[in-house]
């Protein structure tokens, strides 16, 4: 049976003005702008754009002002402007070789050609509350420069490769197309490009903790940080009237490369092998976890067995999305009252026959009907 | 020969269409109030009509795994693009990351002008090499203060 009731349009309205109210919080205080936000709330920005899946500062910077900082529901807003925008095609693949560095670290060598550079990084700080951000008006003094190394900046899993130490990385089919999880449904098993496209969307604390887990002893992969690096890199893309690439601008991307234990076959000697990260924005924390999630869901093409959540594809890319995720979850607040009145005749009844001493009877799994 | 792995066509070694790739670059990087600037100071701004007035939509950005490997999609990415021509027939075309529509326009009338052998000396002279060298200061200032935070190793050695 299906119930249709109208009402609350009154209520629903005077909600949004609250909230609206709510949102702009103690009017006797200045009014924050994006502009702001963009500026100084940067890496809320950088995880909404990642997990929204569209690279625009301003439009997230617009999401979390407007979802009063909850960065989920930001990426929600994100994600629903992106279906009403037209897709002009798909930008050359990234260079991150070319990238201008700002941040790259190996722990996995000291030594590496263009050195260890510790860039804007919490890693060092001591995480005490600074109290001198209480008070607002003092600009921090420049950062100092110093003398650029004009050598290379080679990607330290490069080095690994030469030796024949580490899997190779190779375009062996240039012209194969790329599959989009915006565009066609996922299908098991999946490829890795799938993968790592709805890894790169998906939600930060999910992959931390599916990271940790394999650290942790399920699924374990024995990673090591290969090489984290930040920077700018320029996008290009080829109008199909020019027939040529041209760089329509720039975007900040963190790229993680972890270094695994290894493969071997009888064949082929063992090789470490690879887990890759790559976000927008200054995303690290994303990026290593996304890392550490695409080494475990290769495990089948590995050879190893899949036994800890973070090997299941199923598992992992079916509940990796945080949109698709809160939308399940907060459907629990809509009016589910049809159902419920029945789960409340059921249990009435079954207690009825209890008192009246009837032998109890398992209750009916529940068949999601109605309302649903 | 470089192959565009988008289309697979060769990019053409032609020197004049590496010389109109790096002005579109500079076009679509550098700020629109600096195209604004050098279009207001033109001594007679050309007519021109929309072939494609000014649209914003998106361009699906692509990633490689482990850096060199296979393709796949990161994320999309606000694009605006425009095409103009101008009064004498030639096509500009403008695609900057985004959604300043008017960066766009002026990116497509500054590509159809730059087209014209006769004005390109001077348009590179006013607009191009500024723009470039505006992203070059801004890429050696993030370049030396990351070079400043570089870790400088040394080894402590204990008794003999």
């Amino acid at each position: 049976m299906y119930v249709a009731v109208k009402g609350g349009e009154a209520a629903i309205a005077n909600s949004e003005m609250l909230l609206a109210e709510t949102r702009r919080g103690d009017p006797a205080l200045p009014e924050i702008g994006t502009a702001q936000i963009a500026s100084q709330l940067s890496l809320a920005v950088d995880r909404v754009m990642t997990e929204g899946s569209l690279y625009d500062r301003e439009l997230a910077a617009l999401a979390i002002k407007q979802a009063q900082g909850d960065l989920l529901e930001a990426v929600f807003l994100l994600r629903a402007f992106r279906t009403t925008l037209p897709r002009f095609g798909a930008s050359e693949p990234i260079d991150t070789a070319r990238m201008v560095v700002r941040r790259r670290i190996s722990a996995t060598f000291k030594d590496v050609p263009g050195g260890q550079i510790l860039g804007p990084s919490y890693d060092y700080t001591h995480r005490l509350l600074d109290f001198s951000l209480l008070a607002t008006g003092g600009a921090p003094a420049d950062a100092p420069r110093a003398p650029v190394d004009p050598g290379p900046m080679p990607h330290v899993l490069a080095l690994l490769d030469r030796e024949g130490l580490i899997e190779p990385e190779r375009d062996s089919d240039a012209g194969a197309p790329v599959p989009d999880v915006t565009r066609d449904p996922t299908t098991f098993p999946t490829d890795r490009a799938t993968r790592l496209q709805a890894l790169a969307r998906g939600d930060e604390g999910f992959l931390l903790a599916l990271g940790y887990s394999v650290q942790r002893g399920y699924g374990r992969n024995h990673p090591f940080a290969g090489e984290i690096r930040l920077g700018e890199v320029e996008i290009e893309f080829t109008p199909e009237e020019l027939g040529f690439p041209v760089t329509i601008g720039a975007a900040t991307v963190t790229e993680c490369e972890m270094v695994n234990q290894f493969k071997g076959s009888a064949k082929e000697p063992p090789q470490f092998t690879r887990g890759y990260g790559l976000a927008f924005g200054h995303s690290e924390r994303k990026t290593m976890s996304m890392a550490l999630v695409d080494r475990a869901l290769r495990a089948r093409e590995l050879g190893e067995d899949v036994e800890a959540p973070a090997q299941d594809e199923e598992f992992v890319l079916y509940h990796a999305d945080n949109v698709e995720a809160s939308g399940f979850v907060q459907h629990l607040k809509l009016p589910h009252y049809v159902d419920f009145q029945s789960e409340l005749v059921m249990i009435r009844g079954m207690r009825a026959a209890a008192a009246a001493g009837a032998p109890t009877a398992e209750p009916p799994l529940r068949v999601a009907v109605g309302e649903d | 020969m470089t192959m565009s792995s988008t289309t697979g066509r060769p990019i053409a070694d032609d020197p004049a269409v590496t010389l109109r790739r790096r002005w579109m670059a500079a076009l679509a990087r550098t700020e629109r109030t600096s195209l604004e600037d050098a279009w207001s100071g033109l001594a007679a701004a050309p007519g021109y009509a929309h072939l494609r007035a000014p649209e914003i939509g998106m361009v699906m950005v692509r990633g490689r795994t482990g850096g060199t490997g296979r393709r796949f999609n990161l994320g999309e990415m606000t694009v605006t693009r425009c095409v103009v021509r101008l009064a004498d027939g030639r096509l500009g075309f403008g695609y900057v990351a985004g959604r300043d529509r008017r960066h766009a326009e002026l990116a497509a009338l500054f590509d159809a002008l730059l087209q014209d052998e006769s004005s390109r000396p001077e348009l590179m002279e006013r607009v191009i090499l500024p723009a470039e060298a505006a992203i070059r200061r801004a890429e050696d200032v993030a370049r030396e203060k990351a070079a400043a935070t570089r870790v400088q190793f040394f080894t402590m050695v204990r008794g003999e």
